[in-house]
């Protein structure tokens, strides 16, 4: 019986592997405008499908992927570390510090760049790290503080990031609000490969590092002390993943904004989908948030064509449902982590 | 007083923490292969001392000699393969097979690659065998009961294969039939094995009987240290914990043992 279940879990993630492919090509053939595959080759390049299909559908579909696997990931990982199956980043106040980055940069109205990167982006990513190093710093203060109390710490400043992005609002002009509103709204739609290309080494370095602490996220989800006893050394890995999915979700969030509940659910609905041990996990839901923010941004992009509604709506439309059916089904009791033992 | 060869060394050993003394001054040491009861009434430092040991609790002063090398050398992994710990609480219930947190274990002795060697897996199935809980290894850590689950906790600790064990009140929250399973299971463990243990209790009488050395702590300081039959006497235990006490020799060993006071 446990070879099966090994077994049904290792096909499972092959057949999440099977299915990032096949949503990563299909995707961009779909759109206000279905572009075949024949046209595409038929074509000549500079015929308007080629253009659409290679500077805006690929580099969107790429970037979704990456920005769901990435958020998900990085949720996965603070609700190891947190044992706290509601911790994500954005509890923490990165996507705060980084809004809040943004807004003040919007508002300020100074453009620059530097090495090719938008001031935009290095704001936001700014306003993300001064979050973390404001949540880290606090924990470091008090030894004795609890993960609960850091979690506490992350949500305070998470807003009073709010409140002050408000403050900013309420200061800015018309054409500054938009601005503002709208990249709180998250925003996938990018034309050109810059962003994958600022993207990509961060998520998948990010990825790498915490699919190689598979063992350490396990150890942690046993509980502090019990993890320090079989050997972790506790602080450094906390450092390590820290510093790791900040930055990953500060250079996300500060590029597309931030868009929630894929962090927080796509790592729980793996959990139900092949257990809690983290080295199929991570995978798991790598693969999984990728798909899962390509095909919401797919029908966030088709459903009222030619409107596109904004994705962060259609994540939480369609996977609120979807959460709420898979934890009351019976495959969520095979867990544990998810029935009380009172009835 | 000391052991013929010192494995553990203890000296003036202090903790404080959120301004107030838990340890005071706690000097001791234990030699390879013994058993010492760590006893004495509810926050004399008992766990305190525990998690010093196993570098839970850090910024104590003082020093801690393990194996002729201070503890603060030792690497987490390397102090690993030297302590490991069965912990009071029955920790989070965390979603693993009792085969895979058992298997949890093995960290110390990992690489990066999250595979079990061969011998990862001997020590595992060894642990489990020891512990009587190899049929339960499929099993889901929160469907065990009280007794099975302290049995796996012990088994994750034995897995680790290191020299000292290190148990808080482990048999508390057991029935008498569980308890003597695991008790037995302890004194196998420490026949085979030879390991080195420090057991922290309340359970004067099994501490009479299982060990082969009993340290008292009273408001974090060593109030007595000797052989837990010397320990056994109306004076020592009156001074330790402020209560009267009945004793009566045990029917067949003839150990003085403590017994409840009838009550008026």
């Amino acid at each position: 019986m446990r070879e099966a279940l090994r077994k049904a879990s290792a096909n499972l993630l092959i057949l999440l592997g099977i299915l990032a492919l096949l949503v990563v090509l299909v995707t961009p053939f779909i759109g206000m405008q279905t572009i075949t595959p024949a046209s595409l080759f038929s074509a000549e390049p500079s015929s308007m499908d080629v253009k659409i299909f290679w500077r805006l559908r690929v580099p969107r579909t790429l970037t979704a992927f990456l920005v769901g696997a990435a958020l998900s990931l990085s949720g996965l990982t603070f609700q190891a570390m947190f044992c706290n199956p509601l911790a994500t980043p954005f509890t923490l106040g990165i996507a705060g510090g980084a809004a809040l980055g943004a807004a003040l940069y919007i508002r300020i109205g100074v453009v620059f760049a530097l090495l090719g990167i938008s001031g935009q982006t290095l704001s936001a990513f700014v306003g993300a790290a001064l979050a973390i190093l404001l949540v880290h710093g606090l924990s470091r203060m008090r030894r004795d503080f609890s993960m609960a109390a850091i979690l506490l710490a992350g949500v305070a400043i998470s807003f009073f990031c709010s409140s002050f992005i408000l403050f900013v609002q309420y200061l800015s002009g018309f054409t500054h609000l938009f601005q503002i509103t709208r990249w709180l709204m998250g925003e996938l739609a990018v034309t050109g490969f810059a962003a994958v290309r600022e993207l990509a080494p961060l998520v998948l370095c990010g990825s790498a590092v915490i699919l190689a602490m598979g063992k350490e996220l396990n150890l942690l989800t046993t509980g502090e002390e019990l993890a320090i006893s079989r050997g972790l050394n506790l602080r450094r890995t906390r450092n390590v993943l820290f510093l790791t999915t900040s930055l990953m979700v500060g250079g996300l969030v500060a590029r597309c904004g931030p868009i929630g509940f894929v962090g927080m659910m796509a790592p729980h609905i793996c959990r139900l989908l092949v257990g809690a041990d983290h080295r199929r996990l991570i995978p798991a839901t790598f693969l999984f948030g990728g798909c899962f923010l390509t095909l919401c941004d797919t029908l966030a992009r088709v459903l009222i064509a030619p409107a596109e509604i904004p994705v962060g709506v259609i994540t939480a439309l369609l996977g609120g449902p979807f959460f709420v059916w898979l934890l009351i089904s019976d495959g969520a009791g095979s867990t544990g982590f998810y029935r009380s033992n009172a009835t | 007083m000391t052991a013929p060869k010192d494995l553990l060394t203890l000296r003036d050993v202090s903790l404080r923490r959120r301004g107030r003394a838990v340890l005071c001054d706690v000097s001791l040491s234990l030699g390879q292969g013994e058993r010492l009861a760590l006893v004495g009434p509810n926050g004399a430092g008992k766990t305190t001392l525990l998690k010093c040991l196993n570098r839970i609790l850090t910024g104590w002063s003082g020093s801690i000699t393990l194996a002729g090398k201070a503890l603060q050398a030792y690497r987490h992994r390397e102090l690993a393969r030297w302590m490991a710990y069965v912990p009071q609480s029955p920790g989070q219930a965390a979603p693993f097979s009792v085969e895979g947190f058992v298997a949890m274990g093995r960290y110390p002795y990992q690489g990066p690659v999250a595979r079990l060697s061969r011998q990862d897996r001997q020590a595992v199935g060894d642990a489990l065998d020891l512990t009587d809980t190899d049929s339960l290894r499929d099993r889901p850590l929160y469907a065990l009961s009280g007794g099975e689950r302290q049995r796996v906790m012990l088994a994750a600790a034995l897995a680790q294969e290191a020299k000292i064990l290190l148990l808080d009140e482990p048999t508390v929250f057991l029935d008498p039939r569980h308890e003597a399973a695991f008790c037995a299971v302890l004194a196998r463990v420490h026949r085979e094995r030879g390991l080195t243990m420090i057991t922290v209790t309340h359970d004067l009488n099994r501490a009479a009987l299982m060990h082969d050395r009993l340290v008292a702590l009273k408001d974090g300081q060593v109030a007595f240290s000797g052989t837990p039959t010397s320990f056994m006497s109306r004076t020592e235990l009156e001074a330790v914990y402020e209560n009267p006490f009945l004793l009566a020799p045990h029917p067949t060993t003839g150990h003085p043992m403590v017994l409840p006071e009838a009550p008026a």
